[in-house]
């Protein structure tokens, strides 16, 4: 990357409008990064500036914590013809990204210790942002036994999944939940009543309808995350929801925290941004026929796209806390798993770098505040992860310098062929979004820079 | 295609002296959700022109001449294969049947390379029926070159067998306007009820469903039946109670039940469906007097319709194979660039 940093250590951003909501502030002013951390936010005195230290004028961006996603597919080890560490990394630097987690259903699984180590291992040589592994709730991800919780744990795992496929055992979710009691660790488990979904491969309505898709209901999601809700009560578990799609879920997690329990929960940029007519193809325009744009697959994904009422009702939990956090299931495939019938097409789209450009359109439609977007995407996250993740959402003085410093009202068109994700997949190709990261930072160091845009020269 | 062979394809249109059709352009045909009443309309009156030539003694027109049209098919099937290729024959085109066993496709090829690998070899037009819906979009948005034709994708659509739906019953009633029809079945798995949907409630008739709701579209069960829920032009009503959908219809339409359904759970035994949906001579008089039954095949006689309707005075469902020839021919003729032009 941007070698040049590292070599003084420091950097100062002058001129930006730090927002940092680990802290409640929110003012024009300069950040010093030094030796790795934030030295000093708001106002740097001038004889703190070391010699040498890159001076970037940031007038009318924003800087603020990097963003944290707690839920992304690196595919690797395993599919790397659909993403890989450095890739998935990357893209999580291109999209302001500083922390990601990564789900386990890789090629080994990701249920044992060594395997936990091996991904951390990797990741500190060929990752560009911090990447930290969420390790499998059950062995092989087969929903049967219990993998080794504590001593996943012990070798750095941040919680536990089986995702893409739920724990479908009702006891040994109970288990799970039981057991990891004195881990303190999530519990993530992907909502989905298999007998519901079915072969279902698109959201069950209007549009499905109208397609000839076979539906998932939202009860196929709601019937399990309820469950879920259930054990939890009953075993005093750390329960955490991802990718939450319908009205009738964020109810239930509005219902859970209301009774006191500890559970959390997350939302994706496409399900909080886009509904089902973008199956339809013509990127959510009103279409008078199916023609030949109907059936995009780069739409496919689970939990499916929604109707207009569940994205309204996911914003609103999201604005309100009741969702707490932003998590891209960052989900890349290879062009050929989707150039297929939108039945045999794989589900999932490809996330990172677009997160923050199309949520920043819930801000500029008034339905979010900035400072609540930027929660959303750092002090959210890190609290679903626990206290050892504060430091990665604050720019208090003294804890690791992880930054992004992105322009609210830039527009900019999404053009796959610039995605450094091997994963193309996304219904936004072409899209332009307001609202763009222009440089990334992690420990000090300059992971990402939008060509051109941020201005620098030497303090001499 | 060129100039020249636009004329010769026009000055060569059987079409009995009738103007050209006036319908725009057409180049795929996907579905009925993008054809105009005018366009429909006009595709009738072509389909009449075709079949006075499928009455004559040489059942042969030069109009497609140097033409090929490959029938491409992942599914099985008789009538709309085999009157896909008549009518490409009748129209002296050069017809290629393609079907899963036997071809690359059992090698693994997908549908794309497929496609791809037809247009390379400088083909027309395929038409294509596929297991899963949308599986002709998906082509027709990869090639270029290839005029492609649904010929039935998944639950989706079927607009060939809606055209002759209409063709059918506009023939023996003399209109399409005002009709009162109903299907009865499995309209949720049904691509024949969607198409036909599009199809009848453009050209003004009011349609009924009735069947199990299990195998009703559950938006049908929340929106009272406007068909707008499922982005249709206007209303149509869905009545579980075929005794009283049935009162007063011009025309019933069986779909054909299959045997998965019960397996699937859609129904608690075949016993209960017949007694509740078969078509049989005691509902059917209770719709008009010379009301039209019709049935898109393949029929499970004794399951959705009773022998002695499916081959009773009543039924059309025989002229229903017939009409799908002319209907096919003026579709094949109309993406030729026949129905180009004003």
């Amino acid at each position: 990357m941007t070698g040049d940093i590292t070599d003084s250590g420091a950097l100062l951003i002058k001129g930006a409008r730090i927002l940092d909501p680990s802290q409640g502030l929110d003012q024009v002013g300069d950040l010093l990064v030094s030796g790795g951390e934030i030295a000093a936010a708001g106002a740097v005195p001038a004889d703190q500036v070391p010699a040498g230290c890159r001076v970037v004028d940031a007038t009318g961006l924003v800087a603020s914590p990097g963003f944290i996603d707690l839920h992304c597919h690196l595919r690797d080890p395993g599919y790397e013809y659909k993403e890989t560490l450095a890739a998935g990394s990357r893209a999580a630097a291109r999209g302001g990204f500083t922390t990601i987690c990564c789900m386990p259903n890789t090629e080994p699984p990701i249920d044992t210790a060594p395997l936990v180590d091996f991904l951390k291992r990797r990741s500190k040589e060929e990752a560009v942002v911090r990447v930290h592994p969420i390790a499998c709730i059950s062995k092989g991800r087969q929903g049967k036994e219990l993998a080794e919780m504590e001593e996943l744990a012990s070798a750095g795992a941040v919680a536990f999944s089986d995702d893409g496929d739920p724990v479908y055992d009702a006891n040994l979710m109970r288990l799970a939940l039981t057991y990891s009691l004195d881990l303190g660790l999530p519990i993530a488990n992907h909502c989905q009543d298999c007998s519901l979904s079915a072969r279902g491969v698109m959201a069950e309505g209007r549009v499905s309808s109208r397609l000839g898709l076979s539906g998932i209901p939202a009860a196929a999601e709601e019937a399990m995350m309820a469950r879920d809700i259930s054990l939890a009560e009953l075993t005093g578990g750390r329960l955490h929801v991802p990718h939450v799609s319908t009205a009738g879920s964020t109810a239930l997690v509005r219902q859970a925290r209301e009774r006191g329990l500890a559970v959390t929960a997350e939302a994706c940029p496409h399900h909080l941004t886009i509904t089902e007519d973008w199956v339809l193809g013509g990127q959510g325009a009103e279409t008078p026929s199916a023609g030949l744009r109907a059936y995009d697959t780069s739409t496919k994904v689970y939990p499916p796209l929604r109707s207009q009422q569940d994205v309204d009702a996911l914003v609103e939990a999201l604005a309100e806390g009741v969702v707490d956090c932003i998590a891209t299931d960052h989900a890349p495939h290879e062009p050929v798993s989707k150039q297929v019938t939108y039945q045999d097409a794989a589900f999932g789209i490809s996330v990172l770098e677009t997160a923050f450009g199309s949520t920043m359109q819930l801000v500029h439609q008034g339905k979010l505040a900035l400072n609540q977007l930027v929660e959303r995407l750092t002090v959210g996250p890190a609290r679903v992860l626990g206290p050892a993740f504060e430091q990665y959402a604050t720019l208090k003085p003294g804890t690791p310098a992880d930054l992004v410093l992105f322009d609210p009202s830039r527009e900019w068109v999404v053009e796959t062929s610039e995605f450094e994700s091997l994963g193309k997949n996304t219904p936004l190709a072409g899209v332009t979004l307001k609202g763009q990261v222009v440089a990334t930072v992690v420990e000090g160091r300059l992971v990402f820079e939008q060509q051109g845009h941020i201005g620098g020269n030497r303090n001499g | 295609m060129s100039q020249q062979d636009l004329m010769e394809a026009r000055n060569s249109a059987p079409v009995n002296g009738k103007e050209t059709p006036r319908a725009a352009a057409r180049r795929h045909i996907l579905d009925l959700d993008d054809f105009s009443p005018a366009e429909i309309q006009d595709v009738l009156d072509s389909a009449e022109g075709m079949a006075e030539v499928l009455g004559r003694d040489i059942k042969k027109v030069p109009t497609l001449r140097g033409r090929v049209i490959v029938t491409l098919f992942y599914e099985a099937s008789t009538r709309t294969r085999v009157s896909f290729e008549e009518a490409g024959k009748v129209l002296s085109a050069d017809v290629i049947n393609v079907s899963t066993s036997g071809s690359s496709i059992e090698k693994g090829e997908s549908l794309l390379n497929t496609g791809l690998t037809l247009q390379a070899m400088g083909v027309d037009s395929i038409i294509v029926r596929h297991p899963h819906s949308g599986a002709p979009n998906l082509l027709a948005r990869h090639l270029d070159r290839v005029a492609v034709i649904n010929a039935g994708d998944g639950m989706h659509a079927h607009p060939t067998q809606a055209l002759l739906d209409l063709f059918t019953i506009r023939r023996r009633l003399g209109r399409l306007e005002g009709l009162k029809i109903v299907i009865v079945g499995d309209v949720l798995h049904s691509r024949v009820a969607r198409s036909g949907l599009w199809g009848f409630s453009k050209m003004g008739a009011k349609v009924v469903l009735s069947g199990p709701a299990t195998l009703l579209p559950i938006e049908f069960l929340s929106s009272n039946g406007d068909a707008r829920a499922l982005g249709g032009p206007g209303a149509v009503e869905m009545d579980t109670d075929l005794d009283r959908a049935i009162e007063d219809a011009d025309v019933v339409m069986a779909l054909r039940l299959q045997s998965e359904r019960q397996e699937g759970g859609f129904l608690p035994s075949l016993r209960e469906y017949v007694r509740r949906w078969q078509l049989t001579d005691q509902r059917l008089a209770k719709a008009k007097p010379g009301a039209l039954v019709m049935h898109p095949g393949p029929m499970n006689e004794g399951i959705e319709i009773s022998t002695s309707i499916a081959h009773g005075a009543a039924s059309v469902i025989e002229e229903q194979v017939t009409s799908g020839v002319a209907v096919r021919m003026a579709l094949l003729y109309l993406v030729a660039g026949g129905g180009e032009g004003k």
